[in-house]
C-alpha cells in the first residue's frame, strides 16, 4: 500500500511539478522580476517617507517640536513599521531607516541564494517539483483516508478541493504577494495560513463525507472561522511594488494554482485507479 | 461459511488498518515537504525556494 501511495504522489508531484515549472516561467515569474527591479530600486523599500521633499517637510516639523523623545534607543518609542523602524537623529537632525531589508530576504548579503539565471530557474524548478509531491501525498493520503473509487475525473474534483483548501482560502486573508509589497508579521501571517488550509479541509470534509446535517453546518463553519478571526494585517500600505503588478500577479497566482491542482488531481487519480489492479 | 466470512472480514479490516497507516506516512511526509519547502525559516532554503513562495501565495518574508 505505502508503495501504490509513493509511487502515485513521486509520479504525479514531479509532473505537476515539471508542467507548472514551464507555466511559472511565462505567467508568475516574469512578474516577480520586474517587481523586483522596484524592490531593489529603493533598498529602504519599508520606509513611509519615499518623497525626498516630503520627508525634508517631515524632518523640519519634528526637529522643532519640543516633545519629541530623546531617548530615541527606547524600542517602545520607535516608530514601528514592518521590520522596519524610522528614526530621528538629534544631532545629524537626519532621519534612518533601520533593518530596512526584511529577515531572511533577498537584501542580506551574507546568506546564500542562487545566482539569477538558470541557476535560480533550476531551484525555482526544484523547489516546484518537491512542493507538487508533498502536495501530492497529502492529497492521495486523503483518498485512502477517504476509502471511496478513484480514477482522474474524480482526480480532478479532488484536485479542486486542494485548490479550494491550499489557495482560495488562504487568499482572501493573505492574497498572493509580489516582492515589495507590505506585509504584517511573517510568524503570524504562517500561522493564519496554516490554519486556514486546516479548518477549509477539515470543513470540506466535514461537508462531503458525512450524512449528518450537524456536521455539515460543523463543516461549512469550520470554513468561515478562519475569516471571521481575520488574516494579519500591514499597519500600513504602499509598497514598492506597483497595485497593478500586485493585482496581476494575485490573479496570476490563483490562476496558475488552479491549473496545477487540477493536473495534480487528475494525474494522482489515473495513477492511483492504474497502479490498483497491478497490486491485488 | 461464516467463519469464511469472519476471516475475509478480519482481513479486511487489517488491510483497512495497514492502508490508513501507510497514508497517515504519507500524509506526514507530504506535510514535511510542504513546509520545508514554504515555510523553513534559514535564509538559503528561502532564497532558493523564493519564486515558489510567492508563485504559490505561501507567505513570504
Amino acid at each position: 500500500m505505502l508503495r501504490r501511495i509513493m509511487t502515485t504522489a513521486i509520479a504525479a508531484g514531479v509532473a505537476a511539478g515539471l508542467l507548472l515549472s514551464v507555466i511559472h516561467e511565462f505567467t508568475t515569474t516574469p512578474i516577480i522580476l520586474h517587481a523586483e527591479e522596484y524592490e531593489n530600486a529603493a533598498p529602504d523599500h519599508h520606509a513611509a517617507l519615499p518623497d525626498p521633499i516630503l520627508r525634508e517637510l517631515m524632518e523640519n516639523a519634528l526637529h522643532k517640536a519640543a516633545f519629541f523623545p530623546k531617548n530615541l534607543n527606547d524600542p517602545s518609542r520607535s516608530l514601528s513599521r514592518n521590520q522596519s523602524d524610522t528614526l530621528y537623529d538629534d544631532r545629524s537632525g537626519q532621519f534612518h531607516l533601520v533593518g530596512g531589508t526584511h529577515e531572511g530576504g533577498h537584501g542580506e548579503e551574507e546568506a546564500w541564494g542562487p545566482a539569477d539565471g538558470w541557476e535560480r530557474t533550476l531551484f525555482t524548478t526544484l523547489a516546484n517539483v518537491l512542493t507538487g509531491v508533498g502536495f501530492a501525498a497529502i492529497l492521495v493520503a486523503c483518498f485512502v483516508f477517504s476509502n471511496t473509487e478513484l480514477s482522474g475525473r474524480r482526480g480532478v474534483i479532488w484536485g479542486l478541493a486542494g485548490f479550494a483548501a491550499f489557495t482560495l482560502a488562504p487568499a482572501l486573508g493573505l492574497p498572493p504577494e509580489v516582492p515589495g509589497s507590505m506585509a504584517a508579521e511573517l510568524e503570524g501571517r504562517q500561522l493564519w495560513w496554516i490554519g486556514a488550509v486546516v479548518a477549509t479541509a477539515a470543513g470540506l470534509w466535514l461537508m462531503v463525507f458525512n450524512d449528518k446535517r450537524l456536521l455539515h453546518v460543523a463543516g461549512l463553519l469550520l470554513l468561515l472561522i478562519p475569516h471571521l478571526i481575520g488574516a494579519p494585517q500591514p499597519a500600513e500600505l504602499g509598497g514598492n511594488a506597483p497595485p497593478e503588478l500586485a493585482g496581476h500577479f494575485a490573479a496570476a497566482s490563483i490562476v496558475v494554482s488552479a491549473l496545477f491542482w487540477v493536473i495534480l488531481g487528475w494525474t494522482s487519480g489515473t495513477l492511483w485507479q492504474r497502479l490498483a489492479t497491478t497490486e491485488a | 461459511m461464516t467463519t469464511m466470512i469472519k476471516t475475509q472480514t478480519a482481513q479486511t479490516t487489517q488491510s483497512r488498518t495497514s492502508a490508513v497507516f501507510a497514508a497517515s506516512f504519507a500524509m506526514f511526509f507530504g506535510v514535511f515537504m510542504v513546509y520545508g519547502v514554504g515555510f523553513a525559516q534559514p535564509a538559503e532554503i528561502h532564497n532558493a525556494a523564493h519564486d515558489t513562495r510567492h508563485s504559490y501565495a505561501f507567505p513570504c518574508h
